[in-house]
């Protein structure tokens, strides 16, 4: 295996020094230092910051089912590229990630392919339809060894049903990652429900229908002594409510997307649906508060929510396209420059919210193949290169997701990734994907049996 | 301007010349010969996702008047999931070589999305785009009320009716409009209520709370909640009745009002609230009306009424719009107040 010696780095942008990555862990970290005869190959990181590889709680892979939209290899390298070492893969594929079969063949194909780790995410219910627990026992004690059921795309409303799930996961450790989403609130939404959709003419989607249902998971975790983890935080007063459940001593924890931390509801006003999304974009209050929560604490986890669609879905009238942007590829660098260059954040606080805590979240931050452990001698080398000053234009056309609907396309981005390494290996160098050199079996995308 | 998708997008001098474009307009059609010659070799394209027979019957009797060519593009039950999209529907259109294309479609944006470079490049014509706009109906309305309100001493009832240069060059500064009913799913009032704040009228919306969208609040015009106090207090000058439609009773939970007999007792214009209005006030309605429902029949039929009289000052507008949109680069002066 190739060791790598990285000069001259900042690991969270604080002093400088030189790593060693040595047969998958951290060798050495410290001042200059000679290899000694070792044969390793030398990066020059004087301008480059180091973190501990991403770990991403909130992809969509769309395979199997859409695969014209996106592969678990081509997501999972997209990924790779944006600094994440670690996917965890959502369950509303066809056929749905509700059994261990399922969940099992995404891990494979995703190992397979070799670009990150691959945590297929069970659904909380048969088919996501809301009335009957998946077998949670069955997809826990699988090979994918799944600890975060989410019926995400869909809201587990039923509350009773929420209150079995909640209850029913303490048995593996594991969590119900709740998509907030009152559905009698929402019939027909299309955005936020405020100023802009008032003038614009699309269906509202009132904040209440998240804060809610975030209000009732709460109490109900505390009832029952569960964790509860909320996605996608979008408005003021889902913070608002999960700080108050926090100093209740709730154990829930909370996410929030690279497009709700830069993005406003005055979007929707060109009527490109590029900005649908679910949850949808909100006005600028939400933005300055969810900013303000995930720099307090309150909110956790920053989680992409990558959800990509083909052309054909999203180059259309509003109300026929589908929900969804992607984001591998740009959620560091929004992060960068929502939270790290307002001043809200260290970067030492970025690898919290994108790596450690998001690991801790989903219980893979121990063992051989742990993820969000801190940049540290002895422990596994994942880590991501970033350059803190390359700034870059983001083109969605040329991303290696295969879906081009980013709403960040065009915009200028503050700086980019140069390389990620998982368990040693450099599967991005100089910003260029490292397709590993693979003997015997080679992932087969779409191999959907 | 390219297009005419919203009436936000319209200036005081836009608006003002659209409505006395559309005076001239109304004065040919008193001739005997109503045709004229101005698009003749043109093709004005009326794409209709939804039905509206009286729209588009409207938007092609201005473009045959103008001796243009009409084709009619039915695609109503098209939509992405089931048949040809938006996209590929109009790229048909350019290549059939359409001049104008009207557009008619159940989603907000759907003519934004038309008139966005690439897809019919020509100019994109908004004849109603889901719960977002409809900016032919609200200048055919200013253009209605301008007419009879420009000299307020002439009684709306009775008598003949104002001519149609009445108003000619002016705004409606000052004049008060109620507009009545489900403000929240209509096109015509959101069209409405932006084209009269530019032109200078003050707008109170009435409606029952349910009916007024959550967002209201930065619209430049009044809510109530209380048409009679209005009529009462504030004396409007004129009241535009929107259509209520039946199924909003029988929505998700439990519909927007409890009954079509309580609509009609709170916000329905009776005899009783017909005769709180000014002497001078007119009636309008963009129709179809649900008779006894939003409007009783004495108001539809009373002198006060200028339902009828929209009917044809809609094509007027129409051929105003199509005139001003493809043939002002014929006439010196007319293509700067409108681009």
């Amino acid at each position: 295996m190739t060791h790598y010696v990285i000069r001259n780095v900042a690991p969270y942008g604080e002093e400088r020094c030189d790593l060693l990555l040595r047969d998958g862990l951290i060798a050495e970290i410290g001042k200059p230092f000679s290899l000694d005869g070792e044969q390793a190959v030398e990066i020059d990181a004087s301008t480059l910051l180091a973190l501990p590889g991403l770990v991403d709680l909130h992809t969509h892979l769309r395979e199997p089912g859409r695969e014209d939209a996106e592969t678990i290899r081509s997501g999972t390298r997209a990924a790779a590229l944006g600094g994440f070492t670690s996917v965890f893969a959502m369950a509303n594929t066809t056929p749905v990630q509700d059994t261990a079969g399922v969940v099992e063949q995404v891990a494979r194909i995703g190992q397979e392919a070799g670009w990150v780790d691959v945590h297929p995410v069970g659904a909380v219910s048969v088919g996501l339809e809301g009335k009957q627990l998946a077998e949670l026992g069955a997809m826990a004690q699988s090979a994918a060894q799944v600890r975060v059921f989410s019926d995400d795309g869909k809201c587990v409303d039923d509350p009773v049903l929420m209150r079995r799930a909640l209850e029913y996961v303490k048995a593996f450790d594991g969590v119900v990652a709740q998509h907030a989403q009152e559905p009698r609130l929402t019939q027909e939404s299309q955005m936020n429900e405020g100023v802009v959709s008032a003038e614009i003419g699309l269906a509202g989607w009132p904040a209440v229908a998240e804060e809610s249902i975030i209000a009732r998971d709460v109490l109900l975790a505390e009832h029952v002594g569960s964790r509860v983890h909320v996605l996608h935080v979008s408005t003021a007063g889902s913070v608002e409510i999960v700080r108050w459940a926090k100093s209740r001593g709730i154990a829930v924890t909370a996410e929030v997307t690279p497009h709700h931390l830069s993005l406003t509801d005055e979007e929707a006003r060109s009527y490109n649906p590029i900005f649908k999304v679910n949850p949808p974009l909100r006005t600028q209050a939400d933005v300055d508060a969810v900013r303000a929560g995930l720099a307090d604490g309150t909110i956790d986890v920053v989680g992409t929510d990558h959800a990509p669609h083909p052309v054909e879905d999203k180059e259309c009238e509003w109300a026929a396209a589908a929900f969804g942007m992607t984001g591998l590829e740009t959620a560091l660098p929004i992060v960068h420059s929502t939270m790290v260059l307002s001043g809200l954040m260290s970067w030492r606080d970025v690898a919290r919210v994108m790596s450690q805590v998001p690991a801790h979240i989903a219980r893979i931050d121990s063992g051989p193949y742990a993820q969000g452990r801190p940049l540290a001698v002895g422990e596994p080398a994942n880590v991501v290169l970033y350059d803190p000053h390359g700034t870059v234009t983001v083109d969605a056309k040329t991303q290696a997701t295969m879906s081009a609907n980013s709403p960040f396309d065009g915009h200028v981005l503050p700086g980019r990734v140069v390389a990620t390494f998982l368990r040693g290996r450099a599967t991005v160098l100089d910003g260029v994907p490292q397709d590993r050199q693979v003997s015997g079996t080679t992932a087969v995308a779409g191999g959907v049996s | 301007m390219k297009h005419l998708l919203s009436t936000r997008d319209l200036s005081l001098e836009q608006a003002v010349t659209i409505l006395d474009t559309t005076a001239r307009m109304a004065a040919t059609q008193e001739r005997e010969m109503k045709k004229l010659p101005t698009l003749r070799g043109r093709t004005v394209v009326n794409l209709f996702f939804e039905d509206s027979t009286r729209t588009r019957i409207s938007f092609e009797t201005a473009a045959k008047r103008l001796s243009a060519d009409v084709i009619n593009f039915s695609a109503k039950g098209s939509s992405v999931s089931k048949g040809e999209s938006l996209k590929d529907t109009a790229l048909t259109l350019k290549a059939m070589g359409a001049d104008a294309v009207v557009v008619r479609h159940h989603a907000s944006g759907a003519a934004n999305f038309l008139a966005q470079p690439g897809l019919v490049d020509v100019p994109v014509i908004n004849a109603g785009d889901g719960t977002h706009q409809h900016p032919t109906q609200a200048l055919l309305d200013a253009f209605t009320i301008r007419r009879h309100l420009a000299d307020p001493l002439n009684p709306a009832c009775g008598g003949p009716l104002p001519p149609f240069d009445s108003g000619l060059g002016t705004d409606l500064a000052g004049r008060r409009i109620a507009i009545v009913g489900d403000v929240l799913h209509s096109r015509v009032a959101r069209s409405n209520v932006a084209l009269l704040a530019t032109l200078g009228a003050q707008v109170t919306l009435v409606a029952p709370p349910t009916l007024v969208p959550v967002g209201v609040e930065t619209w430049p015009c009044e809510v109530s909640y209380d048409f009679t106090r209005t009529l009462r207090t504030w004396q409007p000058d004129a009241v535009m009745m929107l259509r209520v439609q039946r199924e909003r009773m029988s929505a998700s939970g439990g519909g927007f009002f409890p009954s079509p007999a309580e609509y009609s007792r709170q916000y329905g214009l009776d005899a009783q609230r017909l005769g709180l209005l000014p002497d001078h006030a007119i009636v309008l309605h963009p129709g179809p009306m649900n008779r006894g429902l939003e409007i009783s029949a004495q108001a539809a039929d009373s002198d006060r009424s200028v339902i009828v009289e929209q009917v044809g000052n809609g094509v007027a507008v129409r051929m105003a719009v199509l005139y001003l949109l493809l043939a002002s680069d014929q006439v010196a002066g007319s293509s700067s107040t409108l681009s």
